[in-house]
């Protein structure tokens, strides 16, 4: 039985101004699917993941992108997040004075509402926000505060991983998570993540580090060089990666 | 898909809401001014000798006076013999004695804006003066008031009922030769709300006065004197709106405090006069005067503002603090979208010892406008350890506005201190696809951002204007992303 893909990418050819980055680069995820993307720093993830939420400033040039088999590059960056579409920040942005959870507040009944449900009122949606607090072991007190507000860098990404499970996202992809996190961090961002892996969804794990991998399982790991996939495994090739470094698998290409 | 680019240049005018006419016949003076001019608007309201005689010195300062320029904006230079000084809608008979009495279309105009005056429909725990063109309408709850010994009332009323009150206070704060556009409102005013809060007394409800510009090519020149006696306090509102006209119209109104000892005033004003079309045709010039002496011992006053209308807003309402112990705050959010300027913010003179001010501006521009900040922190030799905090912060939207800022700081003793932060930031790209990938649109973004920005000072406000203004904030700047 073949499973549903959720995103498939076709010869995506990208850059910024005159400055080619993707190059032909191709990649199918199946729903239920853990997907790891690894490459040095400039081979161009980033860039991919810019491209998948709709961040402006990249043109495509080549190839095609499909979300549950349409053109996902067609939707505005809103409409893809409404989609299930959901990217965890590299970097992710403070927005002084918005309190967190009005914030997510405001995110979720926009996708509820996109989805023809009704939208959720403080009440109903504290006791939700209480739910997924206990699974992520997150800090109550970071929800008072203003979104990413005088965060620190763990907790940053805790909360995206929190938004995350708060929003459900059909594809959820996470640029360099591991980054800036000690090693307690990344335990609790992994086991939130593993927590969150649903049969309906997927996700995309984007990484510099194999270390990650330790504690998030993929089901593929995928090797990135200038702009495209220079080679694709199971979660074996990260152990080799670690073991090689980049230098030894680009060798044997 | 829309670009960054396109969404922060793409300018759509928002449509005023509050722009239109009520047809009502007026009763105006022919444009032009004179001490005749004045000499009609004093007999007009009756007003006593001493009360002319103070408008006619005040007339005579101001023609020896220069129309100041050193103020941050631009503007064609005014034609004062081309405004009409006063204008009423005609009374149909007597004076009301009664709302019940007033014109339905004036009662209908005040429904429209969102203030009923009507008994049925009022403001739960809020009396209203009401003020339109150059004159009160009506004040609701009064008789409720005077149970515990507030007056609040028309100006004009005042000057009749209590003119022992007015007389003492009268320019007390702002003497007539305090500026160009106090001497010429001194000069001019028509009417404006009076209270007065005895020993003691704490308002029990929000006082508000509510103006309307409604006649063309006229001028409205209110004043505004609010006394808080001892252990006294009440919490006032404004509000303003105007309709929309092609012709710039001028509002240059005075407010005067006073807090006694222990007494604490709190001002509020929600400013949504016109602000002229895209292009900066049309739209109120809004040159205002407005200070507070805290003259007893702790007493406390706090300036709250949201300055979302207007042309040209150019105000600084500012605190004199020579009670011993006395307290200052200003807190402010200036809006200028399109072609609006603003030069605002607030002088604090510390005089008392132990005095304390407070600064908050936030200032957002958006469009084409030009948004300054300019405020002075004064500590004489005999405040001894005064403090002040100034916080100054801008926002930009887009890459054709402008923020600008002018502190002036003096400090004459060795025991005070005096904290100055600032920053001005962009609304980020990053936070507007930052709040985009979560799901939320792009003007949803930017209001939630701005609100974000404003916050400190929109819980300054009372509940009730906090709403509005968070609502005035969504709508002025509405078109200026997107």
């Amino acid at each position: 039985m073949s499973k549903q893909p959720i995103l498939e990418i076709n010869n995506l050819h990208a850059g910024v101004e005159n400055k080619k980055i993707l190059k032909g680069f191709s990649l199918t995820i199946n729903a239920g699917e853990v997907h790891a993307l690894m490459g040095l720093n400039g081979s161009g993830k980033s860039t991919l993941a810019a491209i998948l939420a709709g961040r402006e400033g990249y043109d495509v040039t080549e190839g095609s992108v499909k979300y549950f088999g349409k053109d996902l590059l067609e939707l505005d960056p809103e409409e893809r997040a409404r989609e299930g579409v959901f990217l965890a920040f590299q970097y992710p942005v403070e927005i002084p004075g918005v309190n967190s959870t009005y914030f997510l507040k405001a995110a979720l009944n926009e996708i509820r509402k996109h989805k023809g449900q009704s939208e959720l009122d403080a009440i109903e949606f504290l006791a939700l926000v209480k739910d997924k607090i206990k699974v992520l072991e997150l800090n109550e007190d970071l929800l008072k505060r203003s979104v990413n507000e005088g965060f620190s860098g763990g907790e940053k990404k805790r909360a995206e991983i929190f938004q995350m499970a708060v929003l459900e996202p059909k594809l959820a992809i996470l640029d360099e998570t591991d980054s800036g996190l000690d090693i307690d961090a990344l335990k609790i961002v992994s086991s939130g993540v593993n927590k969150l892996k649903r049969p309906d969804s997927a996700q995309l794990v984007i990484t510099h580090y194999q270390r990650l991998l330790n504690y998030i399982i993929p089901d593929f790991v995928h090797v990135m060089a200038d702009g495209r996939i220079v080679k694709s495994g199971g979660k074996e090739l990260a152990l080799e990666l670690e073991a090689n470094g980049y230098d030894g698998i680009l060798k044997q290409l | 898909m829309s670009t960054a680019t396109d969404t922060i240049e793409s300018l759509v005018k928002q449509e005023y809401k509050y722009g239109f006419v009520t047809d009502v016949e007026s009763e105006s003076t022919p444009p032009g001014l004179s001490e005749e001019t004045i000499r009609f608007i004093s007999a007009k309201k009756n007003e006593p000798t001493w009360l002319t005689d103070w408008r006619i010195k005040a007339f005579r300062y101001w023609q020896t006076m220069k129309e100041p320029t050193w103020q941050f904006v631009k503007y064609p230079k005014i034609d004062f013999q081309a405004i009409s000084y006063f204008s009423q809608p005609k009374p149909k008979g007597d004076a009301p004695k009664s709302l019940d009495e007033v014109d339905p279309k004036l009662l209908e105009t005040y429904e429209k804006l969102g203030i009923p005056l009507r008994e049925r429909g009022r403001l739960a725990g809020v009396a209203v003066d009401a003020i339109f063109d150059s004159v009160s309408v009506g004040t609701t709850y009064r008789e409720e008031l005077a149970k515990k010994g507030i007056i609040f009332c028309s100006f004009s009323e005042a000057v009749h009922n209590h003119p022992d009150l007015v007389k003492k206070y009268l320019g007390s704060v702002v003497p007539y030769t305090d500026n160009y556009y106090a001497a010429l409102n001194s000069a001019v005013f028509t009417d404006g709300s009076f209270c007065y809060i005895p020993k003691g007394v704490r308002c029990p409800m929000e006082l508000s006065t509510y103006f309307r510009i409604n006649a063309a090519k006229s001028g409205q020149f209110e004043r505004t004197l609010i006394v808080a006696d001892d252990g006294a306090s009440v919490s006032y509102l404004e509000g303003c709106t105007a309709p929309m006209r092609d012709e710039n119209q001028l509002h240059a109104a005075v407010v005067e405090l006073v807090a006694l000892d222990n007494a604490e005033i709190k001002y509020s004003t929600v400013q949504n006069w016109y602000p002229g079309d895209e292009n900066g045709v049309g739209g109120i010039y809004n040159f205002v005067t407005k200070r507070g002496i805290c003259k007893g011992k702790n007493s406390r006053i706090t300036w709250t503002q949201v300055e979302t209308g207007s042309a040209i807003t150019w105000k600084y309402p500012s605190c004199i603090l020579l009670g011993d112990g006395s307290k200052g705050e200003f807190y402010s959010v200036a809006v200028v979208n399109n072609m609006q300027q603003a030069d605002t913010g607030t002088k604090m003179i510390h005089i008392g010892k132990n005095t304390k001010s407070t600064i908050v501006s936030k200032g957002i521009s958006a469009g084409r406008g030009q948004n300054s900040y300019r405020g002075l922190v004064e500590i004489r030799k005999s405040a001894a350890n005064a403090r002040n905090f100034s916080q100054c912060d801008s926002m930009l939207i887009g890459a054709k506005c402008g923020a600008h800022t002018f502190p002036y700081i003096e400090v004459k003793n060795t025991s005070s201190s005096v904290e100055h932060e600032a920053s001005t930031s962009k609304i980020g790209e990053d936070q507007i696809f930052y709040c985009n990938q979560r799901g939320l649109e792009t003007q949803d973004a930017v209001n939630m951002i701005v609100n974000g920005f404003c916050k400190e000072v929109f819980k300054e406000l009372p509940m009730e204007f906090a709403v509005e203004a968070q609502k005035l904030l969504g709508v002025s700047l509405e078109g200026s992303v997107g």
